[in-house]
């Protein structure tokens, strides 16, 4: 009678989950966007695509972190030559950048909002729009409803939403499926090498709906991510 | 089809405006004049100056003595000519194909549109009389030619209409002037006799031509129909064109949309049969209190959907302000572009930037926000940072060059910011920098990449780059601006990495 019960209610579960938009995973797919073990902290083990993520950043260099890391996830996203959209404040993104982490610039549109409510709307439209691959819309804040609303639009096109809210300081709770933070780590150039290494970052999953909370340490090698263990420990201490 | 024309003519069209104008010139005699050689000639006289025996072209001082209470304002130039085409752009909810024929006639192509007035007298009853209403002394008159319908316009005393094929016999009691012929040739006929036209239409045209030239005989032509016309329009028809009339006149925002969806839907089926696809789109909404107040859209790539342009129109329709109502919408696209025909798809693949739902997105963003908004960029063939990128010119440009292999930030300060810096050793990447009174002390730094001026688009100094990264980790652009001379020279933060 237990195991029967415990069935059931991993059955219930995949059904509660499937019912909020995750997916079970494609079979044999690991690692889907390239991210390793992070992808492990969500439902399923499977990096939550037709999602919105939201990342917080409090200054301009975790801004820069935080588009470091989706700019990453894009180019595995957009490896069989998808379309992204950029919703940002004018003239602050630099296009080459994003060639650096494995993105053609080109095929990335950019609109420049200077208002939220505009950079809503369009961000709620674009994510509406099947022929995408992903929005990353950059906002000051964000509430419950208007959280709700980017959600409902991704559930029915499986498009990926990233927002990086720049007012850290005003958190409340939101509908996203995760609530990510960037922050830039030193690098560590190899064998003591002068000068800079590898970017590196700690990650941490502040929120995860369905999934457990964590802190990782990646680094961008070669263009793709590379999760650095043994330092994470360390490195959370000097943190703090 | 046989063509059908009308002509109406405005006899006092300068002094009905002015009265418009000035309602208490109404019943006073009042002329309109201008200096002609030292002169004061008479433009336009009001009916009442008329009558007591002030006409046009008189000198002033004789008219003053023929009337004792003679008002004279001055004429403005081009007066009429604006007036007219005012009046011939309001004539356009009766017909698409409006001419002026300067000094004072509108001329109209009628053919196939009188029936929604009930035939050709209800037609005309309703343009003079909402001109009339207006304070213009209209007339009008409906004919198989433009020549004859102007010549019964301005000369007939009696039935308007003239029934079709019977033009020579409404023309043959009308005065030769009634042939718009020039003052040279109508001298010469009233010497010789002819004062209407009917003994013209007799005498053999060689004999016409020997003695008044071919004017004549092409007036005569197009009075009868043997020759065409052709007058310059005042708007050019647009070939995809849809009208709705309103039985109610529309006033709120669902109403405007259900017209605007009646319309495409109309307009959509013509494009696709033709396998065009609408890439700019016009509405026009003509108003019961006689303005017209339009509103357009433009689409990144040709489109035949309903829906598409439906959404675009929607975000516009907070911009139509239909005041006590709109009686006419008006939809015209004049410019269409060829369509391939979709193919069936097999499986979903990716077009990336060629999709239509993409392109449908932007045009909705450029309809709301505006199309500047909107941006991408292509590698341009130059080191300097800020003119490494260009924006690309269609949605579907390709980059020409490769994208630079140089890592480079993530965001870029434009312009770049000062910072205070301090090196240990010439020509070394920074020990420290102040950027908004925050200290950042660097720990590790590459460097430096220099790019020089462009010094053939401007002058100054080259840049000295340097990637640095602080004690927290954060990683800057900063540049130091020329040689380090002596300590004075300038240092600016330029960019965040990831």
């Amino acid at each position: 009678m237990p195991v029967e019960k415990r069935e059931m209610i991993e059955r219930l579960q995949k059904n509660i989950l499937q019912w909020e938009g995750y997916r079970p995973p494609p079979v044999g797919i690991r690692n889907l966007v390239g991210l390793g073990m992070v992808e492990a902290a969500f439902p399923n083990g499977v990096f939550p695509v037709g999602a919105i993520h939201e990342l917080v950043c409090s200054s301009s260099e975790q801004a820069a972190a935080s588009g470091g890391l989706v700019t990453g996830i894009l180019s595995v996203l957009m490896q069989q030559g998808g379309v992204c959209v950029w919703i940002g404040r004018a003239k602050q993104l630099f296009a080459p950048a994003l060639a650096v982490f494995g993105v053609e610039p080109h095929r990335v549109i950019f609109i420049s909002l200077n208002k939220d409510k505009d950079a809503l709307w369009v961000m709620e439209e674009a994510l509406k729009c099947p022929g995408l691959k992903a929005v990353v819309c950059e906002l000051r804040e964000m509430d419950f409803k208007q959280s709700r609303r980017l959600q409902l639009a991704v559930e029915q096109s499986r498009v990926t939403g990233f927002v990086l809210r720049n007012a850290a300081d005003k958190l409340g709770s939101t509908s996203c499926a995760a609530r990510w933070q960037v922050r830039s780590l030193p690098s560590a150039p190899p064998d003591g090498l002068p000068g800079i290494g590898y970017m590196r970052w700690q990650v941490d999953l502040l929120k995860v709906r369905n999934g457990q909370t964590g802190s990782w340490v990646l680094e961008w090698q070669q263009g793709r991510f590379i999760p650095i263990e043994e330092i994470a420990v360390t490195e959370e201490r000097q943190v703090g | 089809m046989a063509k059908r024309y009308m002509a109406i003519v405005f006899r006092h069209l300068l002094t009905d405006a002015l009265a418009l104008r000035r309602p208490e010139l109404k019943e006073a005699q009042f002329v309109l004049a201008a200096p002609v050689k030292n002169r004061v000639i008479i433009t336009a006289a009001s009916p009442a100056a008329e009558q007591q025996g002030a006409f046009t072209g008189m000198a002033v001082a004789d008219a003053r003595a023929a009337v004792a209470e003679l008002v004279v304002v001055d004429d403005v130039p081009g007066k009429a000519a604006k007036l007219l085409r005012l009046l011939g752009l309001g004539c356009i909810r009766y017909t698409p194909i409006v001419a002026v024929d300067m000094p004072d006639c509108l001329l109209l192509d009628i053919s196939g549109c009188t029936h929604l007035w009930g035939g050709e007298s209800g037609y005309l009853k309703e343009i003079v009389l909402k001109l009339r209403k207006a304070g213009f002394d209209a007339r009008a008159a409906i004919a198989d030619t433009i020549g004859a319908a102007w010549a019964v316009a301005h000369y007939a005393r009696t039935n308007p209409i003239v029934k079709p094929g019977e033009q020579s016999k409404a023309i043959s009691g009308l005065p030769p002037a009634a042939l718009r012929l020039n003052d040279e040739i109508l001298e010469r006929l009233k010497k010789l006799g002819f004062r209407s036209i009917g003994p013209l239409l007799a005498m053999p045209p060689q004999a016409l031509r020997r003695r008044f030239g071919s004017d004549l005989l092409l007036r005569l032509g197009q009075a009868l129909g043997t020759i065409e016309e052709h007058p310059e329009l005042l708007t050019v028809p647009v070939p995809y064109v849809e009208r709705l009339p309103c039985l109610e006149p529309i006033r709120n925002a669902p109403g405007i949309a259900i017209a605007i969806e009646k319309l495409l839907a109309a307009l959509c089926i013509r494009l696709q049969a033709e396998g065009k696809g609408a890439r700019k789109a016009i509405l026009k909404c003509f108003r019961i209190d006689g303005r017209t107040v339009q509103t357009g859209i433009t689409t990144n790539r040709g489109s035949h959907s309903v829906s598409h342009l439906l959404k675009l129109f929607e975000l516009q329709i907070a911009k139509i302000e239909p005041a006590l109502g709109i009686e006419l919408f008006v939809l015209e696209v004049p410019r269409v572009e060829e369509m391939e025909a979709p193919q069936e798809q097999l499986w979903a693949f990716d077009k990336g930037l060629a999709d239509n739902t993409l392109a449908e997105l932007l045009d909705r963003v450029a309809g709301k926000i505006g199309p500047q908004v909107i941006k991408r960029y292509l590698p341009a063939e130059h080191y300097w940072p800020e003119r490494s990128v260009k924006v690309a010119a269609s949605i579907t440009e390709e980059p020409t060059t490769a994208w630079p292999a140089q890592l480079r930030p993530m965001r870029l300060l434009n312009p770049p910011e000062l910072i205070e810096v301090m090196a240990l050793v010439p020509d070394n990447p920074p020990k420290f920098f102040v950027h908004k009174n925050k200290r950042h002390n660097i720990d590790k730094a590459d460097g430096p990449e220099r790019i020089g001026r462009e010094w053939w688009r401007d002058s100054g100094e080259h840049r000295d780059y340097y990637v640095v990264e602080d004690t927290e980790g954060q990683r800057y652009w900063v540049f130091r601006s020329g040689y380090y001379d002596g300590g004075d020279a300038q240092w600016y933060l330029h960019g965040y990495f990831a």
